[in-house]
């Protein structure tokens, strides 16, 4: 380009002006290029996110689906109730072990008088098919109404997670060679029993609002419970910290003198956005749980530890939308005879608080995926299983929460349970995601330019 | 009595206590309020806050005195009934109520804000102290440059951190590795390229990858990232017939957890870069295309080299976010520590050893446990420093074009 002029002197070319010279073609080139590799990393970085979503989909949608099993069990009085009184008692002392076989047994006739030829000839080779939760389902339905003892009645239990994985397509028959849960004849079984209609695939409501299940349940895990814990801890959050949030950000925006003190908060605020949130799990566990003693595990110390860790988030977004009120406004207020903090609680929080609660939201959905601290304050490893029972309760006796329930799915030995963390991801971003679209119509209903 | 009913007593003593002082302000002036100094509702909430605040703060810390039962529940209502009484007393029609409570109302707003310190303090009291102790245990030299890495609740273990730096460092360097090529072309394609409705298509699309959780990138380099390089660099993949065996041996490694946080880094190297790309003056690309370069000659060697401050900025922001980030590696880098340079092996960060050594039941007075709080204070250190670097280089960038 510049240096084109000044060399030994021009000889006159009567080429065209429309016809391009090679250093124009070159130049022209490495242009296209260069763009050429802008469109391209912005393809790559969409192909992640679709790659990621649809990983997501296409591995999580089948833990909404759940095989059952429709079983007639003859409740027999001779094992259920050894006695004959019925009296509930008594009842309680049939653990699952005396139900387990009764169900098998129903399974069986169902076998026999649907004509399916089999090896499986004793109903003890059809454990592996069944649930070992069916046993305590049918157990607790007894438990509930003892008249029952004596009927047949017709139960729809959970087929076992090898059966599910079966027919999703997970277990495969050229694997389960060492499989000691489950045969190739009771795959065949299995088959047979799906064409009867016996085994059939149903929405899975048990997984959004059960219980987790232990190592060997995988059928049965539920994110209910820990919804229920991530539920709690986003209301601690937002109890705590949009009121400190937004009086911080009063402060700082509208009270504070520029002096040593403002200037220490400034760079408090900016550092924290910024510390690894397992430190924030470390602080966690160090003052919340070994100082002040709150129970381990709890909502409660969850719900503390991710407030700290929104404040500064929901800080810097109440900052931005108080600064974006102008400000006369305030010097109306001022004007017409209210004080200072009138003019801010009376005029100038007001107009900015769909800012506020854009922020708070967003704040509060990135709280809701954090996983990290919550590792720390022994959120893992417990495998929540009850539902807590009251308001108090919610916050302090141990849960889980769905970030880590997921993790923990991640972690246990049976393929089965990727399938649930999966299907958990979807669940959780479907909550991510109706926060941010809430945030975005906030901002969009209410945003004033000025 | 439970810390609900507690709580459920001092609030409503505080609401009576509003009312009280708000009745009692307009009745001291026979209903006539242009007689008031303040509005009556304030001398309700001064009465309901002289209530409250101070049977809060001595609830709070009868708490951390391990008080319980019949003191606490005693002690806390008396100096709610205390707080009510006195101040119901101070209300006259001459006295400044609303002066009161914006004194208290600013108290809480100083307050509010200090939180931020205490949480630095917090964190850093709690680093301290069992760093401390975790060095009264194990020799500070041996932590800082052992090269071992093999903890052992029974005893005898050697804590070296430099595998654990070593991994971390590895990780991160190959996250940005994919995040800064990728994120700068973008940001750049994006600031000085594509057209308004383009931009503000991709933006938002590019900035659901920083959006979702890292717990679904864990999970991601876990189950299918890993498996999926396996299938290449594995002992069954094409390149096994270069190395022998392959040179992957399991799904969880530096390459598995770098590739997929760099993914996660891609929107934030992207939108720190496009915003300071935006603040180079437009001048400066005026006086360039004047003189007869392209756009993309313009982009090189004029734009990016008076960006380029803020990019390493932006860069070692991004840098500081790997090295502080959990999920990924915890589900997708390995339990090994190992001092290797082959990607394809798994190792250990400094993020990951934190969790495995503070999870499951360790006796938090052992050694073993109590190294995590080292780790987490090398941790907080070194990523405080780069973001203290980043943004002081950030702003001085920032203030040399206004």
């Amino acid at each position: 380009m510049s240096d084109a002029t000044h060399s030994a002197p021009h000889k006159p070319t009567s080429r065209s002006l429309h016809a391009v010279d090679a250093r124009t073609k070159r130049r022209n080139a490495s242009e296209s290029r260069f763009k050429a590799m802008g469109i391209g990393a912005i393809g790559i970085g969409i192909a992640f996110l679709v790659l990621l979503l649809s990983t997501i989909v296409m591995n999580g949608s089948s833990a909404f689906q759940q095989t059952f099993i429709n079983v007639p069990v003859y409740l027999d009085p001779a094992k259920i109730d050894k006695k004959g009184n019925r009296d509930l008692a008594d009842l309680k002392k049939a653990t699952t072990f005396t139900y387990a076989p009764l169900i098998q047994n129903g399974l069986l006739d169902v076998v026999k008088k649907a004509g399916i030829e089999t090896d499986l000839s004793k109903a003890k080779e059809l454990k592996n098919l069944i649930s070992a939760s069916a046993a305590s389902q049918v157990r607790d339905r007894v438990l509930a109404d003892p008249s029952l003892i004596g009927q047949t009645i017709d139960f729809k239990i959970l087929a076992s997670s090898r059966v599910d994985g079966y027919l999703k397509g997970r277990v495969k028959r050229a694997d389960i060679a060492q499989d000691k849960n489950i045969s190739v004849a009771q795959l065949d079984l299995t088959d047979a029993l799906r064409e009867a209609g016996v085994i059939h695939k149903g929405f899975n409501s048990a997984f959004i609002f059960g219980a987790d299940a232990s190592d060997s349940r995988a059928e049965q895990a539920g994110i209910g419970v820990s919804m229920l814990g991530s539920f709690y801890m986003m209301l601690v959050v937002l109890a705590l910290a949009l009121p400190i949030g937004v009086a911080a950000s009063i402060y700082l925006e509208e009270f504070a003198a520029k002096n040593r003190f403002t200037d220490l908060i400034e760079v408090n605020i900016s550092n924290l956005a910024a510390v690894p949130s397992i430190v924030f799990g470390i602080l966690g566990l160090s003052v919340f749980i070994q100082f002040a003693h709150l129970p381990q595990s709890a909502p409660l110390v969850g719900g503390l530890v991710l407030t700290l860790m929104t404040l500064p988030t929901i800080i810097i977004s109440t900052r931005a939308a108080l600064k974006a009120v102008p400000p006369s406004i305030r010097d109306a207020a001022l004007g017409v005879g209210a004080s200072k903090m009138q003019s801010v609680f009376h005029h100038v929080l007001p107009l900015a608080m769909p800012g506020i609660l854009t922020g708070t939201i967003i704040g509060l959905a990135q709280a809701l995926g954090e996983t990290a601290p919550l590792l720390l304050i022994g959120m893992v490893g417990y495998v929540a299983t009850n539902t807590p029972d009251g308001f108090v309760d919610g916050f302090v006796s141990p849960n889980s929460a769905m970030p880590a329930q997921i993790y923990e799915w991640a972690k246990r030995a049976d393929p089965a349970f990727y399938e649930r963390a999966w299907g958990g991801i979807i669940i959780l971003l479907v909550f991510l995601l109706s926060m941010n679209i809430i945030a975005i119509i906030l901002r969009r209903k209410f945003e004033r330019r000025w | 009595m439970p810390v609900f009913w507690i709580f459920v007593i001092v609030l409503a003593l505080t609401g009576a206590g509003f009312v009280m002082g708000r009745s009692r302000a307009l009745s001291s002036v026979d209903g006539d309020r242009r007689r008031l100094h303040s509005l009556p509702s304030y001398a309700g909430a001064l009465v309901a806050m002289s209530a409250f605040l101070p049977a809060l703060v001595l609830f709070v810390l009868l708490l951390a005195l391990n008080a319980t039962g019949m003191i606490l529940t005693v002690a806390t209502l008396l100096a709610t009934l205390i707080g009510l009484a006195l101040s119901l007393r101070l209300v006259s029609p001459e006295f400044r109520a609303r002066n009161a409570v914006e004194t208290g109302v600013r108290g809480l707003l100083i307050a509010a804000a200090s939180v931020a310190i205490l949480t630095t303090v917090g964190i850093v009291l709690s680093l301290i102290f069992n760093t401390v102790e975790f060095f009264n245990l194990y020799p500070i030299k041996e932590f800082f440059f052992g090269l071992n890495w093999t903890p052992s609740f029974g005893g005898g273990s050697e804590l070296g951190m430099l595998p654990l730096l070593w991994g971390t460092l590895y990780i991160s360097f190959i996250a940005l590795l994919v995040a800064v090529p990728i994120g700068l072309y973008a940001a750049v394609y994006l600031s000085e390229y594509a057209s308004h409705p383009v931009r503000s298509a991709i933006k938002p699309l590019l900035e659901i990858l920083a959006g979702i959780p890292t717990i679904v990138y864990g999970l991601f380099a876990l189950l299918t990232v890993g498996p999926f390089l396996m299938s290449i660099f594995g002992p069954n993949g094409p390149t096994a017939a270069i190395a022998e065996n392959g040179w992957m041996h399991a799904g969880t490694a530096v390459m598995t957890a770098g590739l997929v946080m760099g993914i996660m880094l891609i929107p934030f190297v992207s939108s720190l870069s496009d915003d300071i790309i935006n603040a180079v003056p437009q001048s400066l690309r005026d006086g360039s295309y004047g003189l007869g370069a392209t756009k993309s000659e313009t982009i090189k060697q004029v734009i990016l080299p008076a960006a380029l401050p803020g990019i390493v900025g932006a860069i070692l922001l991004a840098a500081s976010r790997a090295i502080g980030e959990t999920m990924i590696v915890v589900l997708g880098a390995g339990a090994a520590a190992r001092l290797s340079l082959n990607p394809f092996d798994a190792m250990t960060t400094v993020t990951a050893k934190i969790v495995s050594q503070l999870t499951g039941d360790a006796d938090f007075a052992s050694p073993e446990a109590l190294v995590a709080f080292s780790l987490a204070m090398t941790l907080f250190v070194i990523t405080l420093g780069l973001n203290i670097f980043a943004l002081w280089i950030v702003r001085k960038y920032r203030e040399q074009y206004e």
